[in-house]
């Protein structure tokens, strides 16, 4: 199994430390209802099918990829930068 | 018809013509007292008892596919009760007194075999953690033993105990731990169930969940809509599809488990024996394969198959650990979809749907598991309360906190 | 028996070789089963159930009789195919699964008792009384069963692992995979041409046909002598591809030196990472037996086999041969062995409207009822019409038609499609991403019509590949129809076997239906077809045909069950190769490992490092004296410890404290330069995550310190949350873990011992830092405590590590201190309540250890939000406190209160970590108990049954030593 990392190219599935959906990167305010955190922290849809999650080049670039990835035939279409160009602050309030 | 050794031999002094189908072919009914969504080892357990304990034998077990196809036809058999955090102590503990009498309880051969399971460890801390464990089972009334280097040795002399990366300190023996022949716990089940009226349609697959004023009402499936007040879904790794059906989002994602069998081979090791430094667990089936796993690959899926990052690592581990067995060949690997929970805990609880209950969540070791989750859900299933041994399998632990973490991998997933 | 002028072996090399203990002779080339044969051994295995005699059936990796062991002189290798395994001077192989000689096989009482033991029947019986299933069934049951042995010791062999890449892997070096090669390798792609066997051509030569009007052997020679000249294409034989895998990735064997019998140098095997852009699957097709009564002898082979055996090895299997095959192609098997001056006694072709025109009697609309010959074929009785007769024959050729060689193709899920013309499943195109199925595997039987299909695969994998197409024509060669007409079971009285390796017969898999275990996946379960060593190859399709009858299906409906990785069984040790012994995972070694091992330090593992335990003293006996005085000596005069393990982050930027204020729970952004603070780090979860000092270098310079155990994660999780959430603040950060090597100098002699190495005095305040010069090197000097002492840490690059702890170290002695090992930084951070992993270890919250005043009010910070789930607070949380006691306690032992029932519901807690405290004399303990912060002063019960302790203690603060801090502060 290979990713393609945006920064480092084809590279072995061993280089990569796996962290689920990308749930993850849309992190309620401090102050949001319990109810969202806990959608946040632990609901999926974990879909069989076309999903999006998080890889992390650990041996290579120490870059978050965002990962869209087909759950059932392991295909993978896409893959991003978290800290893209795209990328803000969302999510640190002060 | 009743399985005995007297009537293996009578059976075959005529030609083996006078056996019983294992079971029925039913066509589904307009309607049931319950249904049960999952013919896998919980599913049909959970008929079982509901038939068995609570007299309700008006239900049926609709399977996608054939009975025990899910991972209790893909697992690596291992039967313990060596859990330490209360809640899980007594529910492991009461599945295991179940396995102890599952033969005769079914009439069948499951091959529980208790040979002793034994966890090593390789520092004083992992060996503290063990007493932890050790000390918990016994203070349930189960059985532990903590074995220094030289206990290992004496039952495990074929371990490398020069040079393998970890060194062995010693190890948590759990002698009524082993293993059991996983198909018979799901046909021993379905036969049991249908020999106690339950249909269990194969080929059924449910589409859509029939709900009306917050009250389930029945399914629809590729076999027509079948009516049910109660309806229980136990899907293993497809929870969350099948959850979804009912508007549901659940606190799971699903990973591949890869394991893996060698050639056989005349008997070499007689124990479940687990390296959790390499996350490596072998044991030797009754055909003479050694059976083994290790950790999940790691990323979503659905597919039942694995990747040979994985596959690699769980074969070092075996020749750092036991290099006597490089020369066995590996002759099959295969994957199960495991349903995941953040904490590693199973869910077996209402839903916010009146008549909706769910089992699930079984992570990696759901094989052990599987008499206790049919004794607690048809409890939960029948009488619309929580058995006293599932109370702290709860649907909304996550989002209150009262988490259940034996690995000590919290309420964030991917921690495992 | 070997004839002259056939066979690719090299008859000027006899190789000398044992069977069971006989000596034998064969050639350079044979495989041990084509020399056996040559020496009219046909006898070489037991069956797994029955015991039944077994001979060779097929000549390939397929075979699921011919098993046997390889004797080597300290080790021995079990279950190996004798159709494979090459001979070499001196080999000593062994039959194998038999009791007694191969030829009086004590276990052959299986086979009279048969009736009893049809499918299943071990679910049915062996229940009664309980206790004899693991007792007296189970046993027995396991000694029969297996098949070889390993010899228990440490398997000490060489093996390898690597990588390779090309665009284009061709598997198969038939027609088909020759051809694909070709076009690639001219048209300049990087190919790779795995083959199973040790030579190129597949069943060209084993066919010996005709290419352009030449023996085809010399086309395989030329197309193999241009390949070889290239630098594009790496030729690999005995390599089976044994997976399919995502991305283009495939697995692959070699059998580097198994065929030799001294390799220095050379690993016995190597486990390949091939990672292809395109890939043809070009392994042909494997032929199918017919499930005939008494069809297991020794002397009944697959015809193509049969053919293998002459063409690759000279050898004839028989004296008398006869022929049961439904396609035309196997009546060439006829011919040759005519050709070859061979007598051959009979055609059996079951198929009435069949051509009768041979050289030799041909029985059409005829089939194979049963056979004879106990450890060997001796006679056949035929059926023709309602006639029956007898023939004598010591080699029965048979051919079921083929089955393509579609598994690689199914490894990702793909479900092949059932082709009714050649009654066989085909692939489906796509089911491995990037990779066709070509020739024979693909369906296409004819030779040239691989040929043509090898060059098509080939071109449609270089316009994938964007590349150009070197023209290559297609050499004339047979294209004859494949005529098959299926042919399953033959009805009849005897067993009829499917699975020769696992010993399922037609009547099995007929019960099995029969009890309704009718799905296929239920038939193969309960019989065991397929799960035998060849994972039916050879038996699967005829399974289920016989399934699909017997329960009035049609084989699609049916459906098959999967073929899973990998092809060809596989060695733990290929694809373990490098964990064996320290190779498992990396070691890691402080600048100071030398220096404690030099003064006799036992090291011990702390994660991947390696740490002193203890450095004894001469006339100590024990650990636990030594980590006595190394304690006292901390309290009292003066330790040195290497902390260079703990993780250190350098963190940069106008946002750096922002960023710090957002990971850990408290405030950082309120630190003073050249200072430091303790800071406490939650997963998201609220959980706690790690914990560790962070000083203020600068105005935007941190230096972060994680806990041994949590600096890879840690380093995650920073960023992770950076990346995520603030990517567009101002802040940078690297690990500079082994960039630094960092000393701990405690005791009240430690400003001493600083003042005197570094030449001036030490002025630095409690939890400050500052930069140090050393010479000419520039350290760092923070004052920071994990003993409760007096402490400084002092850091030095890396390079200088070892001289540094040397130095300290002499001049510690001489002050009456010297090193401390982690038994006692254990006992002093107990005695000071400090906590470790064994405290967080991920169930424990800030509530739990008492640090919920550490999770600021003023500000967001990761975790925040999820610590205050009700869960995760109030009285019924088990909570930090100490234990002190007067006898010895241990970690992992349970609470109670003394008057209570020792009992899973009556536990109050549990013990993480003790010590011995000389300074207090006294066992300190750290623990968790239910709501422990009110009941300081209690009575507990500590019970640990698996080391026989119960004992009485006190619930206390945890900071058993200096609970004011005025020696940290002194």
């Amino acid at each position: 199994m290979r990713l393609t990392c945006p920064l480092c190219g084809s590279r072995d599935r061993r280089e990569f430390y796996y962290y689920g959906a990308d749930t993850y990167l849309n992190r309620p305010a401090p102050d949001a209802p319990m109810a969202a955190w806990d959608d946040y922290l632990h609901l999926r849809d974990n879909p069989a099918g076309v999903t999006r999650d998080l890889w992390y080049h650990e041996q290579g670039c120490a870059q978050w990829l965002k990962v869209t990835r087909n759950t059932v035939t392991h295909e993978i279409s896409a893959v991003e930068l978290v800290a893209g160009p795209a990328a803000g602050g969302k999510g640190a309030s002060e | 018809m009743r399985y005995s050794g007297l009537k293996v031999i009578t059976e075959g002094l005529f030609g083996n013509k006078g056996w019983k189908p294992a079971w029925r072919n039913p066509a589904p009914k307009a309607e049931y007292d319950a249904i049960i969504i999952g013919g896998g080892g919980h599913g049909l357990s959970t008929a079982y008892y509901l038939a068995k304990n609570h007299g309700m034998t008006n239900i049926a077990v609709l399977e996608k596919g054939y009975l025990g196809g899910g991972n209790v036809g893909r697992n690596t058999t291992i039967v313990r009760a060596n859990y330490f955090l209360p809640g899980n102590t007594e529910f492991y503990s009461h599945s295991l007194k179940l396995w102890e009498g599952l033969e005769s309880e079914l009439n069948y051969n499951v091959m529980h075999s208790q040979r002793g399971l034994i966890n090593l460890f390789h520092s004083d801390g992992q060996r503290d953690a063990f007493a932890r464990r050790g000390n918990a089972m016994i203070n349930h009334g189960d059985d532990a033993v903590l074995l220094d280097r030289d206990g290992v040795r004496e039952m495990l002399p074929y371990l490398d105990f020069e040079q393998t990366r970890f060194p062995i300190y010693g190890g948590l023996l759990h002698a009524r731990g082993g293993s059991a022949r996983h198909d018979a716990v799901a046909w021993g089940y379905a036969r049991g169930a249908d020999m106690r009226g339950v249909d269990l349609i194969q080929n059924c697959e449910v589409t859509g969940i029939d709900i009306e004023n917050g009250k389930v009402v029945g399914v629809q499936t590729t076999r027509g809509a079948i009516k049910a007040k109660k309806v229980g879904m136990i899907a293993a790794g497809r929870s969350g599809q099948v959850a979804a059906m009912a508007g549901m989002r659940l606190p799971i994602e699903s990973h591949v488990l890869q394991a893996f069998v060698t050639e056989g081979l005349k008997p070499v090791i007689d124990h479940v024996i687990s390296f959790g430094m390499g996350h490596f667990y072998i044991s030797q089936s009754d055909k003479g394969g050694l059976v083994f796993g290790g950790d999940l690959d790691f990323y979503a899926s659905y597919a039942a198959r694995g990747n040979l990052p994985m596959v690699e690592h769980v074969m070092e581990a075996g020749m750092t650990l036991m290099p006597m067995i490089g020369r066995a060949k590996v002759l099959r690997s295969w994957g199960g979809i495991m349903d995941m929970t953040p904490d590693g805990s199973p869910i077996i609880d209402k839903t916010h749907i009146e008549g909706l209950y769910i089992d699930c969540g079984w992570n990696y070791g759901g094989f052990k598991a599987v008499p206790a989750s049919g004794w607690c859900m048809s409890h939960l299933m029948a009488t619309d309360t929580t058995h006293e041994l599932a109370k702290r399998f709860r649907l909304d632990r996550f989002a209150t906190g009262h988490l259940l973490d034996e690995e000590g991998t919290g309420s964030q997933h991917n921690q495992h | 028996m070997r004839i002259d002028g056939k066979g690719i072996i090299d008859r000027t090399r006899p190789v000398s070789f044992r069977f069971d203990g006989r000596e034998y002779g064969g050639y350079k080339g044979d495989t041990l089963a084509s020399a056996l044969l040559a020496n009219d051994v046909r006898l070489v295995g037991r069956s797994f159930k029955y015991h039944r005699p077994r001979g060779i059936l097929t000549a390939g990796s397929e075979e699921p009789n011919a098993m046997v062991e390889i004797h080597g002189r300290t080790n021995q290798t079990p279950n190996v195919r004798a159709t494979v395994q090459e001979i070499f001077d001196g080999m000593d192989a062994r039959s194998q699964n038999r009791m007694g000689t191969l030829r009086h096989d004590l276990l052959a009482v299986n086979d009279y008792v048969s009736p009893f033991l049809s499918a299943g029947f071990y679910y049915k019986t062996f229940m009664w009384p309980r206790a004899f299933w693991e007792r007296v069934y189970e046993p027995i049951i396991r000694r029969a069963a297996g098949l070889g042995s390993l010899s228990g010791k440490h398997d000490d062999g060489s093996y390898e692992k690597a990588f390779a890449f090309c665009d284009l892997l061709v598997i198969g070096a038939g027609p088909t995979g020759l051809m694909a090669a070709l076009v690639a390798a001219r048209s300049g792609a990087d190919v790779i041409l795995a083959e199973e066997n040790p030579h190129l051509g597949g069943r060209l030569i084993d066919d010996a046909g005709q290419i352009d009007g030449e023996p085809a052997a010399l086309w395989v020679a030329r197309v193999e002598a241009e390949l070889r000249s290239l630098p594009n294409v790496r030729i690999m034989t005995r390599t089976a591809v044994t997976g399919a895998y995502d991305n283009g990735t495939f697995g692959a064997l070699e059998r580097v030196g198994l065929h030799k019998s001294a390799r220095p140098n050379l690993p016995r095997e190597c486990f390949w990472r091939i990672v292809a852009k395109r890939s043809v699957l070009a392994a042909g097709a494997l032929e199918r037996p017919i499930a005939f009564p008494m069809n297991d002898r020794p002397g009944i082979m697959m015809a193509s086999a049969v053919r293998s055996y002459m063409n690759r090895y000279g050898v004839v299997p028989g004296k008398r041969v006869t022929l049961f095959a439904n396609t035309d192609a196997a009546r060439d098997t006829a011919r040759q062995l005519i050709a070859a001056g061979v007598s051959v006694a009979a055609i059996i072709d079951p198929r009435a409207d069949a051509s009768s025109v041979e050289d030799c009697p041909v029985y059409t609309g005829a089939e194979v009822i049963d056979t004879r010959g106990r450890l060997g074929l001796r006679e056949i009785t035929i059926r023709q019409g309602g006639e029956e007769k007898r023939i004598e024959t010591d080699c029965l050729a048979m051919s079921g038609g083929w089955n393509p060689t579609i598994h690689l193709t199914c490894h990702m899920n793909g479900r092949p499609q059932w082709n009714e013309e050649l009654a066989a499943f085909v692939p489906v195109e796509g089911a491995v991403p990037g990779l066709s199925a070509a020739g024979a595997a693909n369906g296409t039987m004819s030779t040239h019509g691989a040929l043509a299909a090898g060059k098509a695969a080939a071109e449609a994998a270089l316009r994938h590949l964007e590349r150009n197409v070197a023209e290559v024509a297609v050499p004339g060669a047979e294209d004859a129809p494949y005529a098959v007409r299926a042919t399953w079971a033959v009805e009849g009285k005897g067993r009829a076997w499917l699975d020769f390796a696992n010993d399922v017969t037609v009547k099995d898999v007929r019960l099995a239906a029969h009890e309704n275990y009718a799905s296929v996946e239920h038939m193969k379960r309960y019989t065991t077809q397929g799960m035998a060593p060849d994972q039916g190859k050879n038996s699967n399709v005829g399974a289920l045909a016989v399934l699909a009858d017997a329960t009035g299906r049609g084989i699609p409906e049916t459906g098959t069950t999967t073929f899973r990785p990998p092809y060809v069984p596989v060695s733990i040790a290929s694809m373990g190769a490098g964990g064996r012994g320290m190779g498992f995972a990396p070691q890691r070694f402080l600048t100071s490992d030398q220096a404690s091992r030099d003064r006799g330090a036992p090291m011990v593992e702390a994660g991947l490092w390696y740490r002193p335990s203890y450095f004894p003293k001469p006339g100590e006996t024990t650990w636990k004296e030594a980590c006595d005085r190394e304690t006292t000596m901390v309290r009292t005069s003066v330790g040195v410890c290497d902390v260079s393990t703990l993780g250190k982050v350098d963190i940069q930027g106008k946002d750096a404290a922002r960023f710090l204020d957002f990971v850990y729970t408290n405030m950082f952004s309120t630190l003073g330069l050249g200072k430091v603070r303790y800071g406490l780090m939650l997963r998201e979860d609220g959980t706690v995550l790690d914990d560790g000092t962070t000083a203020r270098l600068g105005e935007n310079h941190y230096l972060m310190t994680t806990t041994t155990a949590g600096a890879g994660v840690v380093m995650r999780h920073l960023d992770f949350v950076q990346q995520a959430f603030c990517a567009d603040w101002d802040v940078r950060f690297i690990s500079v873990t082994e960039s630094w090597a960092q000393f701990a100098v405690a005791g009240p002699m430690a400003r001493q011992l600083l003042a005197g190495y570094l030449g001036q005095p030490v002025e630095l305040p409690f939890m400050g830092v500052a930069p140090v010069q050393i010479g000419d090197v520039q350290g760092r000097l923070f004052r920071i405590s994990f003993s409760g002492e007096e402490g400084y840490e002092i850091a030095v690059p890396t390079r200088y590590g070892e001289a540094l702890f040397r130095d300290l170290l002499a001049r510690a002695e001489t002050m009456g201190g010297g090193a401390y090992g982690m038994e006692a930084l254990n006992v002093l951070r107990i005695e000071k309540g400090f906590i470790t992993h064994a405290e967080i270890h991920g169930r424990t919250n800030a509530f739990d250890i008492g640090m919920v005043k550490m999770i600021s009010a003023k500000k967001d910070c990761i975790g925040k939000a999820a610590a205050q789930r009700p869960g995760l607070l109030g009285p019924e949380r088990e909570q930090l406190v100490g234990l002190r006691a007067a006898a010895p306690i241990t970690a992992g032992a349970h609470l109670f209160r003394p008057n209570d029932k020792v009992e899973l519901k009556n536990d109050q807690g549990y013990v993480t970590s003790v010590g011995y405290s000389p300074t207090l004399s006294a066992w300190l303990g750290m623990g968790f108990v239910v709501n422990g912060r009110a009941r300081h002063g209690e009575t507990i019960r500590l019970v640990d049954h698996l080391r026989g302790i119960d004992v009485l203690c006190e619930i206390c603060d945890p900071v058993f030593f200096d609970p004011e801090g005025g020696k940290l502060r002194a």
